[in-house]
């Protein structure tokens, strides 16, 4: 239930202030898209910024170099020392 | 050190299980609470690389599995109320009550919806006003904002035949149960990712003070796992026992404010009981009186019947990380995913589940 992945965020929409607007943003990952709700997620994203969603709502956003450097960086393990791993 | 070979060609996990195995250097029993994380580590077959002295129990995470005999029967029986159209997240589909399940009170004719998202279950009593949509709240910290919001859109959108039954869970408060057990010893805590990206992962900070308990947040890869193995045994190894947090792209170190005002609005904390565990004072969430008629039990007027666990499962014992699925007699004989007799078999995230999947003898 819980294997997320960062999506990167294509249009939103709403009022993060107004939980009556319709607060939807459209993210897509590897070519799909869809909408999430972003009525619970932590920092209101904009364009271009990442999302991890859990049943249909964003719950986290991170900035797009964050999220980057994030989905790389189980990749960069495999070229790194334990010790550099850790710091 | 089994399957060690397999590691061989992962350039990727090879450093890192060869770090843990020299970072052991004390016995230590690591407690991974979370259901997703029972499972990944069995995907990821990192039982077998597990260095000597190093224990892994699994934990209450699996939101199925401590789902009370009594709210499954209750649940039964509230699908057989005419009128009633009953919404609930997959895995609840199949757990046995003491009288059948939700999918037995469908094939009989009751309406029971799978649904990804609540907000599917909003939409379903749009398209369905001649019927009161129930959605089945059972999670933890992570699905109840979700579900708060979804309750917020019905009472804005005057959505009436719309609510929802809340066993929602909070997570610190059963493992303060467990750790005062004196039966039970845990040195480390896998700490739960998603619900750590709503409560903060220093909401782990008080638990790690008082008890002494190495607590490290991780992700559900193969890195992420092994990462926040090797800083367990670290910490105990050295005995700076603190938080730290290896899933910073999921999880902050202060909690989620939006997501954590959505839920004060519509829920209070309420005595909740756990299957195994009992009941924990103040360790669930019940609607507000203010949103009375978005509470099922309010509407419905349920009354919790008395059930008894089914006969012979293990699964309090298991959730508790005091026995495996090994030591139950039922567990393959019984007890398989096709003939499941308690939760931890029917759950995706199930530790019996697991076992059966990924091999009985790790
Ligand atoms: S194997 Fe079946 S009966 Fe035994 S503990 Fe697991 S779910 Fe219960």
């Amino acid at each position: 239930m819980c294997l997320a992945i960062p999506m990167k965020v294509t249009a939103v929409q709403g009022n993060p202030d107004d939980f009556t607007s319709n607060q939807l943003a459209t993210v897509d990952a590897d070519g799909i898209s869809r909408d999430v709700r972003l009525d619970v997620v932590d920092y209101w994203p904009k364009v271009g910024d990442y999302v991890i969603i859990h049943a249909g709502f964003a719950i986290h956003s991170l900035v797009e170099e964050e999220a980057l450097k994030n989905i790389s960086l189980l990749q960069e393990l495999a070229d790194n020392t334990p010790e550099e791993l850790l710091s | 050190m089994k399957h060690l070979d397999e590691y061989r060609d992962s350039s990727l996990a090879l450093p890192l299980v060869k770090e843990l195995q020299n970072t052991v250097t004390k016995p230590l029993t690591v407690m991974e609470v979370c259901g997703s994380h029972t499972m990944a580590i069995f995907r990821n077959g990192l039982r077998s690389i597990l260095p000597q002295g190093m224990k892994l129990v699994s934990g209450p995470g699996c939101p199925v599995c401590v789902t009370s005999a009594s709210h499954m029967d209750a649940f039964i029986a509230m699908a057989d109320i005419p009128g009633v159209h009953v919404t609930i997240f997959g895995d609840l589909f199949r757990v046995p009550g003491s009288t059948g399940s939700l999918a037995e009170a469908s094939s009989r004719g009751a309406k029971v919806d799978i649904v990804y998202s609540p907000m599917d279950a909003l939409d379903i009593a749009k398209n369905n006003p001649d019927e009161l949509i129930v959605f089945l709240g059972v999670g933890f910290e992570t699905t109840t904002p979700g579900i708060a919001a979804t309750i917020l859109a019905a009472k804005n959108q005057k959505v009436t035949n719309f609510c929802v039954f809340s066993t929602q869970k909070t997570m610190p408060a059963p493992m303060e149960a467990l750790l005062n057990d004196p039966d039970l010893k845990i040195d480390g805590l896998l700490c739960p990712g998603h619900v750590s990206t709503i409560i903060g992962a220093g909401a782990w900070e008080p638990m790690a003070k008082k008890y002494n308990l190495a607590c490290v947040v991780g992700g559900f890869e193969t890195a992420d796992l092994l990462k926040a193995l090797i800083l367990l045994a670290r910490q105990v190894g050295s005995g700076d026992i603190k938080v730290e947090n290896v899933y910073p792209r999921a999880v902050s170190w202060e909690r989620n404010e939006r997501a954590t005002k959505m839920v004060e609005e519509i829920f209070e904390p309420v005595d909740m009981d756990w299957r195994g565990l009992g009941i924990i004072p103040q360790s669930g969430l019940k609607i507000r009186a203010a949103y009375r008629d978005f509470d099922a039990e309010v509407r419905l007027d349920i009354v919790l019947p008395k059930s008894k666990e089914p006969r012979g499962c293990l699964c309090g014992e298991i959730l508790k990380g005091k026995q495996t699925p090994n030591e139950c007699p039922l567990f393959d004989r019984g007890c398989t995913p096709a003939t499941p007799i308690g939760p931890c078999m029917v759950s995706s995230e199930g530790t019996c589940s697991a076992y059966h999947k990924y091999g009985r003898d790790e």
